[in-house]
């Protein structure tokens, strides 16, 4: 038995050190291509490792990115911040207080999630512009919290659905009402939902291209991709400092999902489920 | 449930040390504070302080964001701020490589002209793609007075001006020139095969090529994924000649005529001869199979190739006209134009004057590879390339090209593109043709 | 086996009828919170029906003009644009490929995902690394996965570089160049980018599932594969319905990796309909023809997602 376990103990690390293998190749890829000099970057050598280490193209990249890397900050924690909360607050209604109809609303919601961003750009910019928001940091914000508004309830309607409703019925015998239940009962054991949402909400933002160029007007103001992408020419691209500016852009969403993974994770196994 | 509340305060103090961590990496940045109301481009174009904003400001929307382009485009910035130190200038610069042709800055140019907002100035391709984009959408204004007062009706060719002038009018400023009909080869497969010369057209490049197959050598480099409508433009012009050219664009020659049928037959039999992968390489990628050890004999590209060997110090070539072009130069210009309803005209209008300038185009064609559209620029400035262009440039006849936008309009564009697209995949020449024709009668050509 | 799948599903049964009378018990007490929570969300509602609802109306109204220039044309040309979109070539082979990406990648993400989450769960040393190994792709976007993948796809280097050198270089795929299965090398890069976030969906779900239901079921005797068929699999139907849902939309709206892998391809056979209708409203300035295009996105979603979405929906919360 216990030979037999090893065996699978064994198989399973396998799969798991295969698979990290298969996740880290590309991430390979890109970090050596960073740190090659310009003329050594060639596709057909692409796995072969630097000679010396080169943080020229980093360097060159941060100069080129750096402005446009502020405004993805002053865009993206906002928006992920205020579309969460309005996500849990709407997944609260969607969960706990089904009026009639807020199934077929709710269904209804969904259907913004598939949405072509690229087809609807000029109702876009023309609605924006009538609100008075088009070309602001303001107004791209709106258009983040709008368009995160389906996937946001989802994902917390399916957290607080699965919080059981003897929790709820204790909340109103002591006298809660609609905002005392939310408050006192599934804010404090919201965090785990919120890490799931807001690890999506900030990713989806941060990744975010054509949405912030074209509503911020202006490549100059427009968020960190833009600038990444920038980074090549018409008719050629120094691919190391591409791959350079992808890492430095892709770092925030790596540093956010460190932090929040464990309580991502660890946040489910705690508190008043159980309980 | 009080181990719910510590736990939620430590995922408060988590989501602050976050929001921290941001805010430390933000104040890193080295560049002002682009601020949406006070935008800040990079070195070239750094933020206005409040009390030079008098003068206004000036948009610039271009593709040019890397290579020798970025910096050409400063050196004409630099000029442009020495004589009006007082404006601000704006540098709203778009890489066009991605969804096919610049698809996003079109998508941003686009959504700010029917919202009223246009940029002081943008970059277009000279001739039918800003004409048919903009200017019979009644969004540009005619630069005939900056013709006459600038002399430009003189200082650019004649040739050039027929592709200037639509309704009369120039509408646009041609701040450069590139060239699309080159073959660019190496004189080391050459020797492989004991010949002298390159091809001078496509029948020898043929002979050529089997003797390269023989030793298991590739005789083109072609890509799979784009690219393609440019070799093929280079192919069209050797079978139709310089004469008739332009007269596939005006109505007068239809695409449905034998001799497209011969130019796609020599396209489709080119994919024979074409480096292994070529379906998975995009065109960027065709440039380091062109100087890999086993490549191929040669490419057709543009002359913006140069520039690239010579970043990656890549000796073994040397170039010519495309087979059977070797008196026609297929130009391809940027250029720069004047919307209705800019905020700032007269910092447009002054931008336009250094675009046109001689000053501008000699700080900003050395570096970008191409060749100023005026024939008085001062030669000691330009690399060999260069200077060999600036004399076809004044001797050949002249005419626009279609990939890059002088030759037909955006959409016509798009279906050449992807009537070829699908004849890499169906290797039909019948039904390219058909697709060809069909895409012709849409666009309405001469009409 | 019969037995165990009554016991669970008479449990969740159970739990879920009081649910039913707790709804019927608050509407008579609280219907005053009730009409509350519909104006917490009437802002939402508004800004759904105008932001998401009004482009669709917009962009189908669009689908029926003549607007193919820069100029804008309103005239209304009934289903013109749509005649010309479904005998298109190009149209077609988008349907095709969506259809097999979306097999391609829902797949890949499920399978995958389920799977490392079910090894994860098996307490497993070093937990943490792989977990953030795993969903580090997530945080690359979508340009930077396609750039990275055309370079892995190439024939004759990446990947099959690496198959070569472990002695299978009769093992070498064209990938996202060949023109019949392309589509499928696609899916490949965008699962890589996403099954990670998958597993972290997965791996809260089997974390979320009571110890005392497994040792319940290993009292009455399950196997593993008992355990997993009857009761984990079951109980992670909403965490399976989610990642439908994510999945479904991200086949749907495809554009980033397909645009970075050399898109549409040779025969547009990687094109999505998003690249389609992008090229075709900006690049062509058809704006009408995009916009048919993007009213077609928007019926895929409705046509065939929402049904589904329902279904499962009521499947969860029986």
């Amino acid at each position: 038995m216990s030979v037999q376990r090893l065996w699978t103990r064994g198989a399973i690390y396998l799969v798991l050190v295969a698979f990290a293998l298969y996740y880290a190749m590309p991430i390979y890829v890109l970090i050596i291509t960073g740190l090659k000099p310009y003329k050594d970057v060639s596709m057909l050598r692409m796995w072969e490792l630097p000679q010396g280490l080169y943080f020229d193209s980093f360097t060159t990249a941060w100069g080129l990115v750096s402005p446009n890397f502020r405004t993805s900050v002053m865009i993206t924690i906002p928006a992920a911040l205020i579309s969460s909360m309005i996500g849990s607050i709407n997944g609260y209604v969607f969960a706990k207080w089904r009026f009639r109809g807020a199934d077929t609303l709710f269904i209804l919601f969904l259907v913004g999630m598939f949405l072509p961003y690229q087809g609807i750009l000029i109702p876009l910019v023309l609605t924006l512009q009538k609100l008075s928001l088009y070309g602001t940091l303001a107004g791209l914000i709106l258009t983040h919290c709008i368009f995160g508004i389906p996937i946001t309830a989802l994902l917390f309607r399916g957290y607080y659905a699965s919080i059981p409703n003897e929790l709820m019925d204790a909340g109103k015998i002591d006298g809660c009402g609609f905002f005392g239940l939310y408050r006192h009962i599934l804010l404090p054991i919201s965090m785990p939902a919120f890490a799931v949402v807001l690890l999506w909400q900030f990713t989806t933002i941060w990744n975010d291209y054509l949405i912030g160029l074209v509503v911020l007007s202006n490549p100059v103001q427009a968020p960190v991709m833009v600038a990444v992408k920038n980074t090549a020419g018409s008719f050629s691209v120094d691919w190391n400092v591409q791959m350079s500016a992808a890492l430095i852009a892709a770092a925030p969403t790596v540093i956010v999902y460190l932090l929040l993974g464990k309580l991502f994770m660890r946040g489910l196994l705690a508190g008043a489920l159980k309980g | 449930m009080s181990g719910t509340e510590g736990m939620s305060r430590r995922s408060f103090l988590r989501l602050l040390g976050v929001g921290t961590t941001m805010t430390v990496l933000a104040a890193c940045a080295p560049a002002a504070a682009p601020a949406a109301d006070a935008p800040a481009a990079d070195a070239a174009a750094p933020a206005a302080d409040a009390t030079v904003a008098d003068a206004g400001k000036l948009e610039i929307f271009s593709w040019w964001t890397a290579g020798g382009e970025v910096e050409g485009l400063n050196n004409m910035f630099e000029i442009y701020k020495r004589d009006y130190p007082d404006v601000e200038i704006i540098n709203a610069a778009l890489a066009a490589q991605g969804a096919g042709q610049g698809g996003e800055m079109k998508a941003l140019l686009e959504t700010r002209m029917i919202g009223g907002d246009p940029p002081e100035s943008f970059q277009v391709h000279l001739g039918r793609e800003l004409i048919d984009s903009h200017v019979v959408a009644d969004r540009m204004e005619p630069l005939d007075d900056l013709y006459a007062s600038e002399g430009y009706n003189d200082i650019f060719p004649a040739d050039l001006m027929s592709v200037i002038l639509y309704d009369g009018h120039p509408w646009s400023v041609p701040v450069n020139i590139h060239r699309s009909n080159l073959m660019w080869y190496r004189p080391s497969k050459l020797e492989a095969i004991g010949a002298d010369a390159p091809p001078a057209n496509w029948d020898e490049f043929f002979t050529m090529a089997d003797a390269l197959k023989e030793q298991g050598l590739p005789g083109i480099a072609l890509s799979g994924t784009g690219g393609n409508g440019h070799t093929m433009e280079s192919v069209i012009l050797s079978v139709f000649g310089a004469e008739d050219w332009p007269k596939l664009f005006d109505g007068t020659i239809g695409w449905d005529d034998p001799r497209m049928t011969q130019a796609l037959e020599i396209m489709n039999r080119l994919y024979d001869y074409a480096q292994p992968d070529y379906l998975s390489q995009s065109g960027a990628d065709v440039n380091d199979v062109m100087m890999a050890d086993d490549g191929p004999l040669l490419m057709i590209s543009g002359d913006w190739l140069h520039g690239y060997f010579k970043s990656k110090e890549f000796t073994d070539y040397t170039w010519a006209a495309s087979p059977g072009t070797e008196s026609t130069y297929l130009l391809l210009s940027d250029s720069f134009g004047l919307p209705k309803g800019v905020k700032n005209r007269d910092n447009a209008v002054n931008w336009l004057k250094v675009c046109g300038s001689k000053e501008g185009q000699d700080a900003f064609n050395p570096i970008k590879g191409s060749i100023p559209a005026r024939t008085d620029a001062d030669p000691s400035l330009y690399d060999e390339y260069q200077l060999w262009a600036m004399e076809q440039w004044k001797t050949q006849t002249l005419v626009g090209s279609l990939q890059h936008g002088a030759a037909a309009k955006q959409s016509f564009l798009l279906d050449y593109d992807l009537a070829l697209n699908d004849m890499v995949a169906t290797r039909d020449v019948a039904a390219t043709q058909a697709a060809l024709v069909v895409a012709a009668e849409e666009a309405a050509f001469g009409q | 086996m019969a037995n165990n799948t009554v016991t669970v599903s008479g449990e969740r049964g159970s739990a879920a009828s009081p649910i039913q009378s707790t709804r019927k018990r608050w509407w008579r007490w609280l219907s005053g919170d009730m009409i509350l929570a519909f104006l917490v969300l009437l802002p939402s509602i508004i800004a759904v029906a105008i932001f998401i609802y009004g482009f669709i109306g917009w962009t189908f109204y669009i689908s029926m003009s003549d607007w193919k220039s820069s100029i804008p044309d309103f005239t209304f040309v009934g289903l013109k644009n749509w005649t010309r979109l479904v005998n298109d070539r190009r149209f077609q082979m988008d349907m095709r490929n969506h259809l097999f990406y979306a097999i391609g990648f829902i797949g890949q993400c499920i399978v995958i995902g389920f799977t490392l989450a079910t090894l994860l769960d098996q307490k497993i040393k070093g937990e943490g690394l792989f977990r953030t190994l795993f969903i580090f792709p997530f945080a690359v976007s979508g340009i930077v996965t396609g750039v990275t993948w055309q370079w892995l796809m190439q024939p004759s280097t990446g990947i099959n570089l690496i198959f070569a050198k472990l002695g299978m270089g009769w093992f070498r795929p064209t990938w996202h160049a060949n023109i019949e299965y392309g589509i499928w090398a696609v899916s490949i890069a965008a699962a890589w980018q996403f099954s990670g976030y998958v597993m972290a969906l997965y791996l809260a779900g089997l974390r979320g599932i009571p110890a005392e239901l497994r040792e319940a079921a290993a009292i009455d005797g399950a196997g593993t594969w008992a355990l997993y068929r009857y009761i984990i699999i079951p109980l992670l139907m909403p965490v399976t319905f989610t990642v439908f849902v994510l999945t479904g939309m991200n086949s749907i709206r495809i554009f980033d990796v397909v645009a970075a892998l050399g898109g549409p391809g040779p025969g547009n056979s990687i094109d999505s309909l998003a690249l389609n209708m992008f090229q075709t409203t900006f690049g062509a300035y058809r704006f009408s023809l995009g916009a048919a295009i993007g009213s077609v996105m928007m019926f895929l979603a409705i046509f065939l997602v929402v049904p589904y979405l329902m279904s499962m929906q009521r499947e969860t919360e029986r």
